[in-house]
């Protein structure tokens, strides 16, 4: 029982649409769930419509891999911890990587491909040939991420001097094997072919070994971006619509998604990709930091949290490491019975992944209505008691907005020296992932608590109770 | 190293200068301390009180004088004392230097390390230790206070059952510290307050206070570079009499707070300012103890006028948060002088070398002037800060780069196209228009997600990036030997990984955040 194609059109449409629907569901708290419905009915229809379609063969192995596959995906998500979002994230980017390597193979030893002539064949080599190279990029690019993120490949940048150059090389090199791919006649050109992936394989990984671990939010949606652009070709590949309207939804969202962190790190987005360090340093005297810096110890933050009225947490990576949410959600609770406005100040670029903080958040039941965006709050500081940063840095650095030759100046950043007194929660006067001294730390209202996140928290907690 | 604090024997000074809150800090600091008993009574702290903190305690001023390293006072030395002090002791007390010349000669003959608290130089690193800020805080809130209580009416106006209540109106005269300290607290109070000062960059402070800012026409300013208001031209003066006389018919309390160091405080308020307030209303002169503002008032009393004006030129001096507050600046500038380990007088010192008055036998004042008016301070800020002018300029040069590159890039984009159209095959077109359409639909409709949904988003967008799966569903063939199959069953495998988990994931994710 097949389906005509008229009918598989009408029913990849129907689809594309839902897709649609789910992403700008996404745009806010209330319709997110539905956005997921929609998802997931687009894509029962997008695979039944295919499998009913004219010429599918192998039933049997496509329902036995869907239903291993199945088992697979929700043990990895039900499983999976919030902190280690951005892992997960970044390995399921290489599995659409992967699969777009293996579908463009398939698609160039597929008989049909050898019934093209002229025009119609060259097009379709390049698209083979574009469409396996981004998914090698995707793949491995990806596995590196995800190492890193998981601390299996250091997060710091790895690079030297000529790595653009040697890129530059590469790709000048899978071009020439491009040509020579779109001459080759039948499937003789599967050696060039072969060593294009080898190489678009290599490229992925050094691009991502280049780039730091504060970096990671721009590269994670940068490769989601990718794996869009994977399945986009695909869809040019195999003539479907369908992946072409996915797979650029896909990829035009993980581009927006990764200016949008560009922007908030003040850095251009070819700056982050190419590893030309993190803003290279713009010669000049970086201005002096006065004052000294003062520590106090969790009493006597306990105290100064019983007095305050106003009160807004700035989070950080630190945060995520040190697992400390849930005590956080714990003295948000006391602060909040007690009447006073406690509110969380989050940066776009803070953690590891994208909104990564509200997940976090989210996890530990603080409600999304007190989770502020930096550009909702910052006008708020002067009036805020105390701010508490945890296991933040450089979103808090003033460097950004008065220091012209500090690396990050012109950087947006959250305007915690405002307030009448800040808190900063951190291991030790380390500098933060730019590198940059924070001269924060020296004004006078800002005072150090030095220790583990968790537990000074938790010790605060027991001081307030 | 020993810190002693004897007691005040000056009758009207109640303050005394360490609380047990700063006694437990200097021992942190690792001083030993010794207090002499009741050296706390005036200010309501107990000698129990003092010992429980770690403080041990002596009878006799003359042990703590004789014994100590470092002795803490509030109030400048008399005679006696000075007597019982040993060579090379360290004081910081209050010690006016400029009107206390013979007492700096007595401290250097006696070979004392005198360190003024009150000259300690008004620059940002040197606030926390800044006695005068600290006190004149005090004194502000306590002359909105004792003003009020002379007045005799609600300083905020209400509507009630009885009746309506007008809200008071407070003029203040000088934005130092204690000026802006009584609008604040004049403010809380529900008053309406304005404020009148020389320095026109104090304004913006003024209204951050609450109060609004009053001026007179001439155009003047008053800054100077050391932070204090210079001597105003006659026509300022002038003016500033006539809005003075204007306000005084209005305003119900006046709270003056201008002083000039080492001088008489300047006559603000005249005899005909006096006569043209209500009866009833309040005149609180900070400057009394340097002759006051208002010609009328008579230092030490409070006292009504023949017109029914109060005039208070007596302050209560809060000993109890004054002495927390005074311990506190004390505690820091041992902090700065590297507490007891590495404790060392640095002449090199900005604030120290200013305020050390005598040191090694000799007589060090007065100091080199130093710049903190935030205005001098700030060239440097200018240089970087373009004017609005230049900014607009810049922007139009923006605007038209902009202009330009948007019309190039279309230019290619076009041309690309074209390019496009002239070779591919129609089919292939066809693809291309559904995918460059998809493009800007993806663009719109990410456009304005949340930042808070950007994890939940990356996790969806991954599960339908999985529908690359239709690539491995149109490749399978029934053959499992053809290799084409088992790529295309590898490819659905992990594409359907990837479906199932990113959904799964985000819905669980989304499932977490509650309102």
């Amino acid at each position: 029982m097949f389906i005509v194609k008229e009918i598989q059109t009408a029913a990849y449409l129907f689809a594309s649409i839902l897709f649609i629907l789910s992403l700008s569901g996404l745009s806010s708290q209330e319709s997110a769930k539905r956005g997921v419905l929609y998802g997931i009915v687009g894509m029962i229809v997008a695979i039944i419509a295919t499998v009913m379609g004219q010429g599918v063969e192998g039933h049997v192995y496509i329902i036995a891999a869907i239903a291993v596959a199945s088992v697979i995906g929700i043990m990895l998500a039900r499983k999976v911890e919030m902190t280690a979002m951005p892992q997960l994230v970044a390995i399921l980017h290489s599995f659409v990587g992967l699969a777009a390597v293996l579908v463009g193979f398939g698609s160039y030893l597929d008989p049909e491909t050898q019934l093209l002539t002229g025009a119609a064949h060259t097009i379709h080599l390049v698209e083979v040939f574009v469409g396996i190279f981004i998914g090698a990029i995707t793949f491995t690019g990806s596995i590196i991420a995800w190492g890193k993120l998981d601390g299996k490949v250091p997060s710091k940048p790895w690079s030297f001097n000529g790595l653009q150059l040697m890129n530059l090389t590469l790709l000048i090199a899978c071009v020439v094997l491009g040509v020579l791919f779109c001459k080759a006649e039948g499937t003789s050109g599967m050696l060039y072919l072969g060593i294009m992936t080898a190489i678009a394989s290599f490229i992925g990984v050094v691009l991502v070994m280049a780039i730091g671990g504060g970096d990671m939010p721009v590269v994670v949606s940068m490769l989601n971006s990718y794996s869009g652009w994977a399945a986009s070709a695909a869809g040019f590949m195999l003539g479907n619509d369908l992946l072409i309207v996915t797979g650029a939804l896909v990829g035009s969202s993980g581009a927006i998604l990764s200016m949008h962190m560009c922007h908030a790190m003040n850095r251009s987005f070819f700056s982050v990709i190419f590893a030309s360090g993190s803003g290279a340093a713009k010669g000049g005297e970086k201005k002096a930091i006065e004052g000294e810096v003062t520590a106090l110890n969790h009493e006597e933050v306990a105290a100064l949290l019983k007095e305050a009225k106003s009160v807004v947490i700035v989070p950080g990576y630190g945060m995520a490491v040190a697992k400390a949410q849930y005590p956080i959600y714990d003295l948000v609770q006391t602060l909040r019975k007690t009447g006073k406005n406690v509110r969380f100040a989050i940066h776009p670029v803070a953690g590891r992944l994208p909104g990564h903080m509200n997940v976090l958040l989210a996890e530990a039941n603080v409600p999304y209505d007190i989770v502020l965006e930096m550009d909702e709050i910052n006008d708020d500081m002067p009036d805020t008691d105390v701010v508490m940063v945890i296991g933040a840095n450089d979103v808090v650095n003033p460097s950004a907005q008065d220091d012209p030759n500090s690396s990050i100046y012109g950087m947006p950043v959250i305007e915690a020296w405002k307030a009448e007194k800040v808190i900063i929660m951190k291991r030790s006067m380390s500098a933060g992932y730019s590198g940059e001294d924070n001269p924060l730390f020296y004004k006078p209202n800002s005072e150090m608590l030095y220790g583990d996140a968790k537990a000074s928290v938790e010790k605060i907690l027991s001081f307030l109770k | 190293m020993k810190v002693g604090i004897p007691s005040e024997i000056f009758p009207s000074e109640l303050r005394v200068a360490a609380t047990p809150k700063t006694i437990k800090r200097l021992q942190k600091q690792g001083f030993e301390v010794y207090i002499q008993r009741g050296a706390g009574l005036k200010a309501n702290y107990s000698d129990q009180e003092f010992e429980e903190a770690g403080a041990k305690l002596v009878n006799t001023a003359a042990e703590i004088y004789g014994n100590s390293d470092i002795v803490l006072k509030v109030k400048e030395p008399a005679a006696e004392e000075i007597n019982m002090m040993r060579e090379g002791l360290v004081m910081l007390s209050y010690l006016w230097p400029a009107q206390n010349q013979e007492l700096l000669q007595k401290l250097a003959d006696k070979k004392v390390n005198a360190v003024a608290m009150d000259a300690i130089p008004r620059i940002s690193r040197a606030q926390k230790m800044d006695v005068l800020s600290s006190m004149a805080n005090i004194a502000g809130y306590r002359s909105v206070i004792e003003g009020s209580y002379h007045f005799g009416r609600f300083l905020n106006g209400q509507i009630t059952a009885a009746g309506k209540v007008e809200p008071a109106k407070v003029l203040v005269i000088g934005a130092g510290v204690a000026g802006l300290a009584a609008i604040g607290a004049a403010n809380s109070l529900g008053a309406i307050v304005r404020a009148f000062d020389t320095r026109k960059e104090v304004a913006e402070q003024i209204q951050s206070m609450g109060a609004s800012f009053l001026t007179v026409e001439i155009d003047e300013d008053g800054a100077t570079a050391s932070g204090y208001s210079k001597e105003m031209s006659k026509e300022f003066i002038e003016a500033e009499m006539k809005l003075f006389l204007e306000q005084a018919k209005e305003v119900d309390i006046i709270i003056t707070t201008a002083q000039i160091p080492g001088r008489p405080a300047p006559k603000l308020i005249l005899d005909y300012h006096v006569a043209a307030m209500k009866p009833g209303s309040v005149i609180v002169d900070l400057a009394a103890s340097s002759g006051g503002n208002c010609v009328s008032t008579k230092p030490g009393e409070v006292y009504k006028t023949p017109n029914g004006v109060t005039i208070v030129g007596k302050l209560d001096q809060l000993p109890n948060q004054a002495s927390q507050l005074y311990g506190n600046n004390l505690c820091h500038l041992l902090d700065d002088m590297g507490k007891a380990e590495k404790f060392k007088i640095d002449m090199e010192d900005a604030v120290v070398s200013r305020a050390m008055v005598t040191y090694n036998g000799k007589i060090n004042w007065p100091p080199a002037p130093l710049q903190v008016s935030p205005t001098a301070g700030g060239g440097a800020k200018k240089v970087a800060a373009p004017t609005a002018e230049e900014i607009k300029i810049s922007e139009e040069e923006k605007a038209k780069k902009t202009a330009i590159s948007t019309l190039i890039s279309l230019a290619v984009v076009g041309g690309l196209l074209l390019l496009v159209g002239a070779f591919a095959p129609p089919a292939f077109i066809q693809h291309f228009t559904v995918f460059v359409l998809a493009v800007f639909v993806g663009w719109q409709v990410i456009s304005n997600v949340s930042h808070s949904l950007h994890t939940p988003l990356m996790a969806v967008t991954n599960a339908i990036s999985g529908i690359i799966i239709v690539g491995g569903l149109l490749q399978t063939k029934n053959d499992f030997s053809n290799i084409m199959t088992i790529l295309a069953s590898i490819a659905i495998l992990v594409a359907s990984i990837n479906i199932v988990g990113g959904f799964v994931v985000t819905h669980r994710m989304l499932k977490m955040f509650k309102k």
